[in-house]
C-alpha cells in the first residue's frame, strides 16, 4: 500500500476500509475468534484448527477474523459466528470437540444451542437475532463504558483497516490538520484525564511541563512495563487494539513537539511485541510514522524497546534507564523526565491506557470525556478482575461506580457462594479494603481515602479462606523481592519487614511485633527512595489496619483463623451439619476421619496433618477451622 | 549561573543556581550528614542518610540530589529528619559485621561515624545477615562485601571518574552485591587496580590488602607527597608507621590529579623500604682509585682488594667521577660516541636540562626520552 499524503487520501482510503468491512458483514458468513494471550492459554489454537477443519468438510466458506480479548478471560475460548447481516453470536468455553456441533446446529440446522451462546453483540446497524440477550443486557458488560477497550475483541488488531474502519486515526487527523500543539495539549487538560499508570496525574499538565521544557530533541515514552501480578489492562490494550496506542502516541509526539517514541513493554508480553511490531510496520507502511505524517510536516518515529524482567522498570525514572541500556533502577526526581529524561531530554511518559484514551478523547472531545466518570476523575478504569471472583477477566467501568458493582454486578460475586472478605486494588503497592468498605467510589481520591489505592487496574478479591497476613506476606515478597537495591529503606527494610511477617505466619510473633511493622513502614514510605520502596508497605500496613484482629489472633493465640498459616489451627467436624456422607474421610490422606454411614464423622487429631483436604471437599460447611486449645488436649497433644 | 535565595534551618540562604541543597550547605559550613555522597563524585541519592524536610512535600528528599529553587523552605536536623536517619542506620548495621574492634577501617569508617553520631549500638532486628566470602584472588585489594554497605561510591569512580565500568550492581534487592567484570573476580574483570574504589569507600569493604593491619588512622603520620613514578606530578598523601610507608591516601587538593591515583602511586610504594634499594651513591673501587678497568676474570665484588667492589660515597664525589669518565669519553672517542635517554620519571624541567647537557656540554644530538618509543 502506497504511503498516505495528505488528508484526502486518508479519507479515501478509510471509506475503502469501511466498503471492506460492510461487504464482509453484509454478505460473508465470518467466525471470529479471541485471540488474546487468555484465548490461546485456554486453548484457541486448537479451536481455530478445528474451525477450520469443520468448515472443509461441510464445505462452507468463512472468513475467520482473530480479535483480541473483549474482557470474558473466564469464559475464553470465545467463538463468535457472524452470519451475512446479522449479529455476532457468541460460544464460550469452546472445546475443540464442541465446534463441529456448533458449526452443524447454527449453520446447517440453523439451531441457536443456548446451553453454550453467552449472547449477542448487534451488528453494524443494530440487527440482532430475537432471543438472545445482547452484550448491553448482560451484567457482565451493562455497566461498562469501553474506551480504552473500546476496539479489544471487536477488530482485528493485525489490521489497520479495521481501525481505520472504526473511526481509527481520526484522533491523529484531527490533531494534525485542525489543532496547534498547544490546543491538543489543552484539550486533554480540558478533559481532566489523569494518568491510568496509577498516580493519576493530570495527562495535559505533564504534556505542557515537556512541551515547555527548553531542549531538543524530546522524546514519548509509552510505560508498558506492566509487572503487577494478577494484571494485564495493558496487554489487553497491546493485543487487542495496538493502533490506538500508536496513534495516543503519535498525538503525545506532536503536542509535545517530540520527533522520537519508544514502547517499553516488557519482554514476558510476546504476542503483544509481536502485535506492536506489526502495528508499527503498517503505520509505517501508510504514512502515520515516520517523515511528513500524511503531509502534515510533522515526523515522528517510533521504535519498541523490550523489558528484560524487572518489575521496579515500571518506575518511570527506572524505565529511561533501561532504555538508555543501563541497568534498570530509579534515580531521584527532581529532575522529572519532563525537564530531564531520555538522554537527558525532556520525555514525556505514560501508560498504555492513558495514550489509547487520549487518542479517543482527540476524536470526541473534551467535553465529552470529562462528562464521564465523577468531577475530579473524569472517565473510566480498567479493572483486571481475578481471585475468588466467579468472572474473571477485563471490565472498563466509569469512575465512581462502587466497588460492590463491580464485584457482585460484573464479577458475579465470589465462587463457591463463599463470604467476600477483601479486595485489593494498586496490586502488589496497593493496598486491601475490607467488607465494610464495599461501597466506596473507585475513582483516585476515594479509593487512597479508604486506604487503598487505584493503582494501574488490578483487583483481587479473597474469600474468607485466605489469611489476610499470608495475603500481605505474599505481595510483600514479591516488592522486596523486586526492589532494584539502590536505597537503603526499600533493600534492607523490606526484608527485614518480610522477615517480621514470616515471623507472624509460622506463630512465632509477638504483639511488639504489630508495632515494629508499623515502624518500618512509617520509615519505609518517607524515607524510600522511589513509588516502589514507599508503597511496599502498602498492603502490609491496610491489611494491618482492617484486619487487625487476624495479626492479633496469630501472635496472641498462635491462631490463624484462615486456617491457612501452617500449624496454627486444627480442624473439627460439626456434628449438625455433617451428613455423614464419607467425602471427607476418602479425602483424607492420613485416614484421621472416621464415622458411620450417614453418621455424623469426627477428625482424630493426633492423625490429622491439616492439610486442608476433608474442608475442601465438604459441602456441607461442616469442617471449622479451630484454635488448637479449643481442642480437647488428649486430641491435640503434640 | 545566578543566584537562588531560600531558607535553610530558619536562615535565608544565598546558593548558586544549579546547586543542589548539600553542595549550598556544604558551601556555608552546614552539616548535613552523607554515607553515599563523595565531593569528587556524581551523587547518587541511594544511603537516604542527607534526607531533609522541605516544606511543602510529603516524603523527605535526599539533599544529595535535590536542587535549590527560590523561596524553598528547608529543615537539615528536625526530629522526624534523625528519626529517619537511624532507622536507615539501624538497617544498614544490621546486615553489616561488628566487628569493629578488629576491622582496619575503624576510625575511617564512616558508617563507624554516623553510628556514633545517632546511637546506633546495636543490631534491632536480628534478621539475616549476608555471609559472604573474602577471597577475591587479586594482588592488590581486599574485597569483603559483609561490609560493603551498596553506596556504589565504587562504582561511581570506576565509571565516571576513571570510564573503567569494572564495577557494577549484580542482582536486586537484598540479594544485591557489589561485583566485577562479569561478575567474577576483580583480576578478572577490566580493572586497572587504580584504587580509586578503595580510596572513596566509606567502610571497610575495599582495603589495600598491603594496609592490612598496617595500623590505625591515629597511629600513623600523614604525609603529602609527589608520586614519583611519572611526569605527572600526581599529589599522594602517604600513612607513615615507624618510618615505613603503610597506605597511600588521595590528596583531593592535588592540581595535576585532583585525588586520582594510578596503580603504581596507590600501591607501588613496597620499595621504599626494601633491602635491595640502595640508597648512598657507590662507585667501583677501580675507578675511586682512579685505576684504569681491570679485565673481566678478576671480578668479585666480595674480595676486600677487589677492584670491582662497591664503595659507598658522597654524591660530589660520584659524580665528579662520572663527569670526569664522560669528558674523557668525548675527548678521547668525540661527541659522536656518546647518547643520552631521559626518562618521563623527570620533570619537564629536568628533561630540558638533560638536553642542555648533551647538546651544548657534550655536543651530540644522540638524544632521546623513554617516552617516545
Amino acid at each position: 500500500m502506497p504511503v498516505l499524503k495528505n488528508l484526502t487520501e486518508l479519507k479515501e482510503l478509510r471509506e475503502k476500509a469501511r466498503a471492506q468491512k460492510a461487504d464482509r458483514e453484509n454478505n460473508k458468513l465470518t467466525i471470529i475468534l479471541g485471540m488474546g494471550t487468555c484465548g490461546i492459554a485456554a486453548g484457541a489454537n486448537e479451536v481455530a484448527a478445528a474451525v477450520r477443519e469443520e468448515l472443509d468438510k461441510r464445505n462452507i466458506e468463512a472468513e475467520i477474523v482473530n480479535v483480541g480479548c473483549i474482557g470474558m478471560c473466564h469464559n475464553e475460548p470465545l467463538l463468535d459466528i457472524q452470519e451475512p447481516g446479522g449479529p455476532r453470536v457468541t460460544y464460550t468455553k469452546v472445546k475443540p470437540a464442541m465446534v463441529g456441533k456448533i458449526i452443524e446446529k447454527h449453520l446447517v440446522k440453523g439451531e441457536l444451542s443456548k446451553r453454550w451462546i453467552f449472547g449477542q453483540l448487534p451488528g453494524e446497524n443494530g440487527q440482532t437475532i430475537e432471543g438472545l440477550k445482547t452484550y448491553d443486557e448482560l451484567p457482565f458488560y451493562s455497566k461498562q463504558i469501553r474506551i480504552a477497550l473500546r476496539n479489544c475483541g471487536i477488530i482485528d488488531p493485525e489490521s489497520i483497516e479495521e481501525y481505520l474502519a472504526s473511526g481509527g486515526y481520526g484522533g491523529l487527523e484531527k490533531a494534525l490538520f485542525q489543532m496547534s500543539p498547544d490546543e491538543v495539549i489543552e484539550e486533554i487538560k480540558d478533559s481532566g484525564l489523569r494518568g491510568r499508570g496509577g498516580a493519576g496525574f493530570l495527562t495535559g499538565l505533564k504534556w505542557e511541563f515537556c512541551r515547555k521544557a527548553k531542549d531538543y530533541p524530546k522524546y514519548v515514552i509509552c510505560n508498558a512495563d506492566e509487572g503487577d501480578p494478577g494484571a494485564f489492562m495493558d496487554r489487553s490494550v497491546l493485543e487487542g487494539d495496538p493502533h490506538a496506542l500508536l496513534e495516543g502516541m503519535i498525538i503525545a509526539g506532536y503536542a509535545i513537539g517530540a520527533p522520537e517514541g519508544y514502547i517499553y513493554c516488557r519482554a514476558e508480553y510476546p504476542l503483544a511485541i509481536v502485535r506492536l511490531k506489526k502495528a508499527i510496520q503498517q503505520a509505517y507502511d501508510l504514512g502515520f510514522l515516520g517523515e511528513n505524517i500524511l503531509g502534515s510536516g510533522y515526523s515522528f518515529d517510533l521504535k519498541i524497546k523490550e523489558g528484560a524482567g524487572a518489575f521496579v522498570c515500571g518506575e518511570e525514572t527506572a524505565l529511561i534507564a533501561s532504555i538508555e541500556g543501563k541497568r534498570g533502577e530509579p534515580r531521584p526526581r527532581p529532575p522529572y523526565p519532563a525537564a530531564s529524561g531520555l538522554w537527558g531530554k525532556p520525555t514525556n511518559v505514560n501508560n498504555v491506557k492513558s495514550y489509547a484514551i487520549a487518542s479517543q478523547i482527540m476524536v470526541r472531545g473534551a467535553d465529552w470525556f470529562s462528562k464521564i466518570g465523577t468531577k475530579k476523575s473524569p472517565g473510566t478504569a480498567v479493572f483486571a478482575l481475578t481471585g475468588k471472583i466467579k468472572n474473571t477477566g477485563l471490565v472498563e467501568v466509569p469512575m465512581g461506580i462502587s466497588l460492590r458493582e463491580i464485584i457482585y454486578d460484573l464479577g458475579g460475586g465470589i465462587i463457591n457462594n463463599k463470604r467476600f472478605k477483601a479486595v485489593q486494588t494498586g496490586g502488589p503497592l496497593g493496598g486491601c479494603l475490607p467488607e465494610d468498605a464495599l461501597d466506596t467510589a473507585v475513582d483516585f481520591d476515594s479509593l487512597t481515602a479508604a486506604g487503598a489505592t487505584m493503582g494501574s487496574g488490578g483487583m483481587i478479591v479473597v474469600d474468607q479462606d485466605t489469611c489476610m497476613v499470608e495475603f500481605a506476606r505474599y505481595f510483600l515478597t514479591f516488592a522486596s523481592a523486586e526492589s532494584c537495591g539502590k536505597c537503603v529503606p526499600c533493600r534492607i527494610g523490606g526484608q527485614r519487614l518480610l522477615e517480621v511477617l514470616t515471623r507472624i505466619t509460622r506463630g512465632e510473633g509477638s504483639l511488639e511485633d504489630l508495632d515494629e511493622i508499623e515502624r518500618i513502614s512509617k520509615y519505609m514510605r518517607e524515607g524510600s527512595l522511589c513509588a516502589l520502596g514507599q508503597l511496599t508497605p502498602g498492603p502490609v500496613m491496610a491489611s494491618l489496619r482492617f484486619f487487625r484482629e487476624e495479626y492479633e489472633a496469630h501472635v496472641t493465640e498462635k491462631f490463624c483463623p484462615a486456617g491457612v498459616c501452617a500449624g496454627m489451627y486444627a480442624y473439627e467436624i460439626d456434628a449438625d451439619p455433617c451428613t455423614g456422607c464419607g467425602l471427607c474421610a476418602k479425602a483424607c490422606p492420613t485416614n484421621a476421619i472416621t464415622g458411620e454411614k450417614k453418621e455424623p464423622h469426627a477428625i482424630d487429631q493426633l492423625q490429622c496433618i491439616q492439610c486442608g483436604a476433608c474442608y475442601e471437599v465438604c459441602n456441607f460447611g461442616a469442617v471449622l477451622v479451630k484454635r488448637k486449645h479449643e481442642l480437647p488436649v488428649a486430641e491435640v497433644n503434640k | 549561573m545566578g543566584k537562588v535565595n531560600f531558607i535553610l534551618d530558619g536562615k535565608e540562604i544565598q546558593a548558586e543556581k544549579g546547586d543542589t541543597i548539600l553542595q549550598a550547605a556544604r558551601r556555608l559550613g552546614i552539616y548535613i550528614p552523607v554515607l553515599c555522597d563523595h565531593p569528587a563524585l556524581p551523587p547518587e541519592g541511594a544511603c537516604r542518610i542527607c534526607l531533609v524536610e522541605i516544606e511543602g512535600q510529603r516524603a523527605l528528599h535526599p539533599s544529595c540530589t535535590y536542587p535549590v529553587s527560590e523561596g524553598m523552605v528547608v529543615e537539615t536536623n528536625t526530629e522526624r529528619i534523625r528519626a529517619a536517619r537511624k532507622f536507615n542506620l539501624e538497617l544498614l548495621v544490621s546486615d553489616h559485621p561488628l566487628d569493629c574492634m578488629t576491622c582496619d577501617a575503624t576510625g575511617d569508617c564512616l558508617l563507624q561515624d554516623l553510628a556514633y553520631e545517632y546511637d546506633v549500638t546495636e543490631d534491632r532486628f536480628e534478621g539475616t545477615k549476608h555471609h559472604y566470602s573474602v577471597n577475591d584472588p587479586n594482588p592488590f585489594i581486599q574485597v569483603d562485601r559483609n561490609k560493603c554497605i551498596l553506596c556504589r561510591r565504587c562504582v561511581r569512580a570506576c565509571r565516571e571518574v576513571n570510564g573503567v565500568e569494572a564495577i557494577s550492581v549484580f542482582y536486586r534487592g537484598f540479594s544485591a552485591y557489589i561485583g566485577f567484570g562479569a561478575d567474577s573476580s576483580m583480576d578478572d574483570s577490566p580493572c586497572e587496580f587504580c584504587g580509586s574504589c578503595v580510596e572513596v569507600c566509606p567502610t571497610g569493604a575495599l582495603w589495600p590488602k598491603q594496609s592490612l593491619g598496617q595500623g590505625r588512622p591515629w597511629q600513623v603520620e600523614k604525609v603529602r607527597t609527589t608520586c614519583p613514578y611519572c611526569g605527572v606530578g600526581c599529589q599522594l598523601i602517604l600513612e607513615v608507621k615507624d618510618n615505613k610507608i603503610v597506605k597511600v591516601d588521595s590528596a583531593w587538593e592535588g592540581p595535576s590529579n585532583h585525588g586520582w591515583t594510578c596503580v603504581k602511586g596507590r600501591f607501588g610504594y613496597d620499595f621504599t623500604s626494601h633491602a635491595d634499594r640502595l640508597s648512598h651513591p657507590r662507585v667501583r673501587k677501580y675507578l675511586l682509585d682512579g685505576k684504569k678497568k681491570p679485565t673481566a676474570s678478576k671480578r668479585d665484588p666480595e674480595k676486600e682488594a677487589n677492584p670491582w667492589q662497591w664503595v659507598e660515597v658522597d654524591w660530589e664525589t660520584a659524580l665528579g667521577i662520572a663527569a670526569d669518565r664522560m669528558r674523557q669519553i668525548r675527548d678521547d672517542h668525540g661527541p659522536g660516541s656518546i647518547g643520552f635517554l631521559t626518562s618521563a620519571k623527570c620533570l619537564n624541567e629536568e628533561n630540558y636540562l638533560m638536553n642542555k647537557l648533551a647538546r651544548q656540554v657534550i655536543g651530540t644530538n644522540s638524544i632521546d626520552h623513554c617516552a617516545r618509543l
